[in-house]
């Protein structure tokens, strides 16, 4: 196939509508153990130049997801469903082939860990210019300047010198600005940035974030920031869509998602963030017990086992994921966080929890980790 | 106080890493040559300019040149300082002109192995499944069959019919060793060829569009070449002693058409062992000194790349 000139990348796609729409996506993998629900039914929409937060502790399927969208996974022993439209073409079921229209020029990633990700035997400057090189069909003169000022937008000193240098020469943080030259040395449309500050210093994580945050700005590009920390996407994502077990739990703009949070497990992790205003020893708060196994997820709502609000309902009856209050939110839990029901809730098991103490707090957990 | 204590303390303790040089221009230990790394380096020097050169070099007599007057004297004599065998051929000279068959062969057939099993084993490692699984069986039958009969086959089936020879016995005896160490060669180039496409960076430019192709020769193989090229040297060696199995089994290069180490070793240890043992002795001491600089050398760059590796 002979490389596209930079022309075509517009041709024929619709400047309407949202950049990229994903319904009831599916992505299960075939192990010995049995089929593991990754990801179990996701939809969203993301516009052009916004910025989507995806939350969800570990093995919640954020990572999956964002895979699973850019047609990163394998096809061996994975079972990928739904509809995923860019650009209102379908992708969801496209070849490798086919994607390599898309990767990299339309979209592209920045992966966890830098030490990993960029090649150890291949110079800095090689790594950004062989994509432009590909896909761009520009001169090397040409890679070679543009490599030069991609380095410089990402906030790289002495860029000339490191176009020269090899990834062992550079640091964590470095390194993963690196990475996000890679990432957009095409101009993609749109960039999945996959836990980008977890293996970094904590010192270098706000000002990675920040680097993210501009250049997604300066070049209008539609960004789905994956982490674990709600931290990290406050402020920087127009929308934050809480994962759990596989599914989005909740959904929301962000304000509205801080504000006013509905579902039991966003206010979980919220609370799970240490805050500097407690005095010094306070006790963390944690979330009990583990997420669930994903072979045999609980029958009902999935976060239940750990839920302090549940009630027999939630242990039976799977909750919808259903637009309430304030364009845009959505949630799936039957009692609210911040509702008479929620409430009520509640203070059920807290007087049950009183009764029998000991009960309670064993069997949450272990119903848990089952 | 803390002040004044934290003072004495660094006087006392200067930092170590103020005082020494700065980190990447001190030559760590492993990185040194050592003397096993020299020995092998100016050894293997010495035999690939006996090679290259051969008989152009200042007092060696060409193979076909014969001192009947000194015939089968012993070392050290007068202008034969290893010798001369029953038919009169300088010893030091033969193994300066047989360094080059030896050489040749041994280069050739692991270049030849490297080619076809480095290319088979990046794949079989690359694309996995049916493609590995096709690849490594071809592989395990090759191994499964022992190394020198397996040789000792492929020259008698490509030399054909002996009355009309179409190729020189070296380039029978490279395809030959060349197909036998491509399973052994493979197979490392599998091994790790398997690790490293599962490293991020394989993904990361698969996520900028590269094409498998390219991630194979651009991104996978450089990081394969450290431990194949360890073991390719290795090999070298190897298949030294292989052709020298070969030619005592009267399969390798005639010793009336060229000498090499190989086919000195299986004439002079049949006829003169026990008269001159010394001209058996010449290519063994030889052959062995070149293996063992091969495996030092080996040792050497495996060190070497490995750094890379532990400091990431």
């Amino acid at each position: 196939m002979s490389p596209r000139r930079k022309g075509e990348r517009f041709s024929d796609a619709p400047l309407e509508g949202p950049l990229l729409e994903v319904h009831d996506v599916i992505t299960h993998f075939k192990t010995a153990r049995g089929l593991v629900r990754a990801v179990d039914g996701v939809s969203f929409s993301l516009e052009r130049g916004k910025t989507l937060g995806i939350v969800g502790e570990s093995g919640s399927g954020k990572s999956v997801l964002s895979k699973s969208i850019m047609g990163l996974l394998p096809k061996r022993n994975v079972v990928r469903g739904g509809s995923i439209k860019f650009e209102g073409r379908e992708i969801g079921s496209a070849t490798q082939k086919e994607m390599q229209h898309y990767w990299g020029t339309e979209m592209s990633m920045v992966f966890q860990d830098p030490m990993t990700a960029l090649n150890p035997v291949m110079r800095v400057g090689k790594q950004i210019t062989e994509s432009l090189r590909y896909h761009l069909d520009v001169s090397r003169q040409y890679a070679q300047d543009t490599a030069l000022t991609l380095l410089e937008s990402v906030g790289i000193p002495e860029p000339q010198r490191r176009l020269r240098e090899y990834s062992f020469q550079l640091s964590g943080g470095m390194r993963q600005r690196v990475m996000l030259a890679i990432a957009l040395a095409c101009g993609p449309k749109m960039l999945f940035a996959d836990e980008p500050t977890t293996a970094l210093d904590v010192t270098v994580q706000a000002q990675i974030l920040d680097l993210l945050q501009a250049q997604q700005r300066d070049r209008f590009m539609a960004m789905i920031l994956v982490t674990h920390d709600l931290g990290v996407v406050a402020g920087r994502a127009d929308d934050i869509a809480v994962m759990y077990a596989g599914r989005i739990v909740e959904k929301a703009p962000a304000r509205a998602l801080f504000t006013q949070m509905r579902h039991p497990y966003t206010e979980a992790l919220m609370k799970s963030i240490p805050k500097l205003a407690l005095p010094s020893h306070t006790r963390l708060e944690s979330i009990a017990g583990r997420p669930p196994d994903l072979v045999n997820p609980p029958r009902g709502c999935s976060f239940a086992p750990r839920c302090p609000y549940a009630q027999q309902r939630c242990r039976d009856e799977e909750p919808k994921l259903e637009p309430v209050g304030t364009e845009g939110h959505e949630f799936a839990c039957f009692y609210p966080v911040g509702t008479p029901e929620g409430a009520d809730a509640l203070a059920t098991n807290q007087a049950a929890t009183n009764q029998a103490p000991t009960n309670h707090a064993a069997g949450a957990p272990t119903s848990g980790t089952i | 106080m803390t002040l004044e204590g934290g003072v004495a303390l660094s006087a006392t303790f200067p930092d170590p890493s103020g005082a020494a040089a700065p980190a990447g221009l001190e030559v760590s230990p492993r990185k040194k040559l050592g003397f096993g790394g020299w020995f092998a380096l100016v050894w293997l020097a010495l035999v690939i300019l006996c090679a290259v050169l051969g008989s152009i070099l200042p007092g060696v007599s060409s193979f076909n040149t014969t001192f009947l007057d000194a015939a089968s004297s012993k070392p050290l004599t007068h202008g034969h300082i290893l010798g001369v065998d029953d038919n009169g051929h300088d010893t030091l000279s033969m193994l300066v002109v047989g360094a080059r068959a030896s050489l040749e062969v041994a280069f050739g057939a692991v270049a030849a192995g490297i080619l076809l099993g480095g290319s088979l084993g990046l794949i079989a490692g690359y694309y996995k499944g049916v493609v590995d699984l096709l690849i490594s069986t071809v592989f395990d039958v090759m191994l499964a069959v022992p190394a020198l009969i397996l040789a000792l086959a492929l020259v008698s089936f490509l030399r054909g019919d002996p009355q009309k020879t179409h190729w020189p016995a070296e380039v029978v005896l490279i395809i030959a060793l060349g197909i036998v160490s491509t399973p052994v060669l493979g197979r490392i180039t599998r091994a790790s060829a398997l690790t490293w496409s599962q490293r991020e960076f394989v993904m990361a430019a698969r996520a900028q569009g590269a094409k498998n192709f390219r991630i194979m020769w651009r991104e996978v193989l450089p990081n394969v070449l450290p431990a194949l090229f360890s073991i390719a040297l290795l090999s070298v060696g190897i298949v030294i002693v292989a052709e020298g199995g070969l030619s005592l089994l009267g399969v390798g290069i005639p010793f009336d058409q060229k000498p090499s180490w190989g086919n000195m070793i299986a004439l002079f240890g049949q006829s003169n062992l026990r008269d001159a043992p010394y001209l058996v002795f010449a290519p063994i001491i030889c052959l062995f000194l070149t293996v063992l600089s091969l495996n030092l050398l080996g040792d050497v760059v495996r060190a070497r790349f490995d750094v890379r590796e532990s400091s990431v």
